[in-house]
């Protein structure tokens, strides 16, 4: 096969408007999920995102008997989920990951015997695994408005935001409804996990809300960059690991995550502060300046 | 009024009204049912230094979060400059330095950024600094001594260090009112001895300043007025009136350590007054008689 033969080959992604389609969709929603990731990594709250993603299934089941649009079914049910979590939490001495994994089974375990009672819900199954390669103009149109708003919203509050989740108390001193900010937070994350489903399915949207995180955290000490370079690492893998699935015959989500997954590995190795070379070169260098 | 020489009133601008603390029959009672203050008053008036002195568990640190709302009164009110205190908060008058930080010590945040923090109350709501807001922010660093650190991710300083920080943001925040819960512990003398000389210094330009503390050697030092408590205000006032041995036998009951040193027994000069060591923590105070004349240093 010859080099402009080859070339031509790479390209063929691009003259398919569902390919087209699938790659902006994942980025949109890619960059969202990733700037959301940079806060719950840091809360400790990783494991919400794959939560609410569960949780969610009552919801798109009960849209789906009520023939109202999945989305806002599930979104409504994963409000209801971190709604409880908090609630739980506040009346409670349950730990985090308790109360988190009380509400989330209780809420999957309803959406399954939904599901198996009336069986009009049968894609479920494209809700638990995603597919963005076939998704409609319809679904289109909600993932990139969830994406849009969340995008604006958070780039207006993400100094507040980051003042909340580091010290509360002074972000209440200087006057911050802290309160208001948590429920903007979790409205927020319940819509793009809804958003996020489409794309890679209700399995894997923990990847999205929590590697490029915890890949831009080893990279730097400031939350400004940590930010950008999340939104970056999550806008980038997404659409890369979307143009990818065309040769790989459709895992989006699988490429996507694995894609993920090993930029994080690379900065696990050769970040240049917070890398595991990094640390051994320093100690190293201590051994070679003691005599 | 206050026992320090008036503060001419013209330092204080005149748009804010003069920064005051008013608590007025104040009863703080947890979700638990434990009411750690009851019926606790007291007032005090802008250029001031207040001591707020008790035992461990008196609720020292209960009044400072009751007069930053984040404890609801169930009886009595705090009121700050004359305003309710969410208004109060709303306005930027209030900084406030809580005992121990419950911040996440591995966020990604440096010095400088925690700093700024203070200054967020000012912005608009981008939070986007001017070049008024870096100047304030250069200026509380260098003011605490922490400049050469302040590119440092705020978990790789010493707990002193930390403080100092802290205590730079509330300075950044250039509240009227500045709340400091326990500032010395864990602080070495040089620090304390220049947190106290920053503390003089806002005092002349009109600033409140409300301190806890258990280093009853330094509060006749700088403080011009003392609440003591236990549980409710025992007293409060100037520091003169108040700050005596039978007030803080009465604060302190069989807690102080006590030492009474007979004059000719222990020195051979002509000096026979009665010497009372009273401490709490590491610095001592020292009574010549009935009246604290003279301090002791820490590391003595
Ligand atoms: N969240 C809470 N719930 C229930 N009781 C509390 C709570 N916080 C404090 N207390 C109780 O209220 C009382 C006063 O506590 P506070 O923290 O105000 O004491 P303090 O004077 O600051 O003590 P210290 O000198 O140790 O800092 C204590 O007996 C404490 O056990
Ligand atoms: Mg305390």
């Amino acid at each position: 096969m010859g080099e402009s033969a080859l070339l031509a080959e790479l390209l063929v992604p691009f003259g398919y408007g569902y390919m087209l389609k699938a790659m902006w969709v994942s980025a949109l929603v890619g960059g969202v999920c990733a700037f959301l990731s940079a806060y719950l990594m840091l809360k400790g709250w990783s494991l919400m995102g794959d939560a609410l993603a569960h949780s969610i299934v009552p919801g798109v089941a009960a849209a789906y008997i009520l023939g109202a649009p999945f989305a806002v079914g599930a979104f409504f049910a994963g409000l209801l989920a971190a709604a409880g979590m908090q609630f739980v939490k506040l009346k409670s001495r349950l730990r985090e990951d308790a109360v988190i994994g009380l509400v989330f089974t209780t809420l999957f375990a309803l959406g399954l015997l939904m599901a198996s009672i009336w069986p009009t819900s049968v894609s479920i199954q494209t809700i638990v695994l995603g597919n963005i390669l076939a998704i409609s103009d319809e679904d289109v149109v909600q993932v990139a408005i969830i994406s849009v708003v969340s995008l604006v919203v958070l780039a207006f509050l993400w100094k507040d935001l980051m003042v909340t989740f580091f010290d509360e108390s002074h972000a209440r001193s200087i006057g911050l409804n802290t309160r208001m900010l948590r429920i903007v937070f979790f409205t927020l994350l319940s819509a793009c996990t809804v958003a996020a489903l489409q794309t890679v399915g209700a399995c894997l949207v923990i990847a999205m809300v929590v590697t490029p995180g915890a890949t831009a955290y080893l990279l730097t000490d400031r939350f400004g960059r940590l930010v950008l370079i999340s939104i970056a690492l999550g806008a980038g893998t997404s659409l890369v690991g979307a143009y990818l699935s065309y040769f790989l015959d459709g895992a989006t989500g699988g490429v996507i995550v694995v894609l993920q997954t090993l930029l994080f590995l690379a900065a696990f190795y050769f970040a240049p502060k917070h890398g595991v070379l990094a640390a051994h070169r320093r100690r190293l260098a201590i051994a070679k300046a003691a005599p | 009024m206050t026992a320090h020489p008036a503060v001419p009133g013209s330092v204080v601008p005149v748009a804010t009204p003069g920064a005051s603390i008013s608590v007025r029959n104040l009863t703080v009672t947890y979700p638990n049912g434990f009411t750690a203050v009851r019926d606790a008053s007291f007032e005090l008036d802008p250029g001031t230094i207040c001591a707020l002195v008790g035992v461990n568990g008196s609720g020292k640190s209960t009044i400072f979060k009751a007069i930053m709302g984040f404890v609801r009164p169930s009886a009595g009110e705090v009121r700050l400059c004359g305003l309710p205190v969410e208004e109060a908060i709303r306005k930027n008058m209030v900084a406030y330095v809580p005992q121990s930080e419950d911040v996440d010590w591995n966020f990604p945040v440096l010095v400088e950024t925690v700093v700024m923090m203070g200054r967020y109350g000012h912005m608009n709501f981008l939070r986007i600094p001017s070049r008024a807001d870096r100047y304030k922010v250069d200026e509380a660093l260098e003011r605490v001594g922490m400049s050469a650190y302040r590119h440092r991710q705020i978990g790789e300083l010493s707990g002193g260090q930390r403080k100092r920080v802290f205590l730079a943001r509330s300075l950044a925040q250039e509240g009227r009112i500045i709340l400091l819960d326990e500032p010395f512990t864990g602080v070495d003398v040089k620090t304390e001895t220049s947190i106290i000389a920053l503390l003089r210094e806002l005092r002349a330009s009109g600033h409140l300043m409300l301190v806890s503390t258990h280093n009853l050697g330094s509060v006749p030092e700088f403080c011009d007025r003392v609440v003591l408590i236990n549980r409710t205000v025992l007293a409060a006032g100037p520091t003169a009136e108040v700050f005596t041995q039978r007030n803080l036998e009465l604060a302190f009951g069989g807690v102080l350590r006590n030492f009474q040193l007979g004059g000719a027994a222990l020195h051979e000069d002509q000096d026979a007054r009665r010497l009372t060591v009273l401490t709490d923590d590491e610095r001592p105070l020292v009574l010549y008689g009935d009246k604290h004349s003279h301090r002791q240093n820490k590391d003595e």
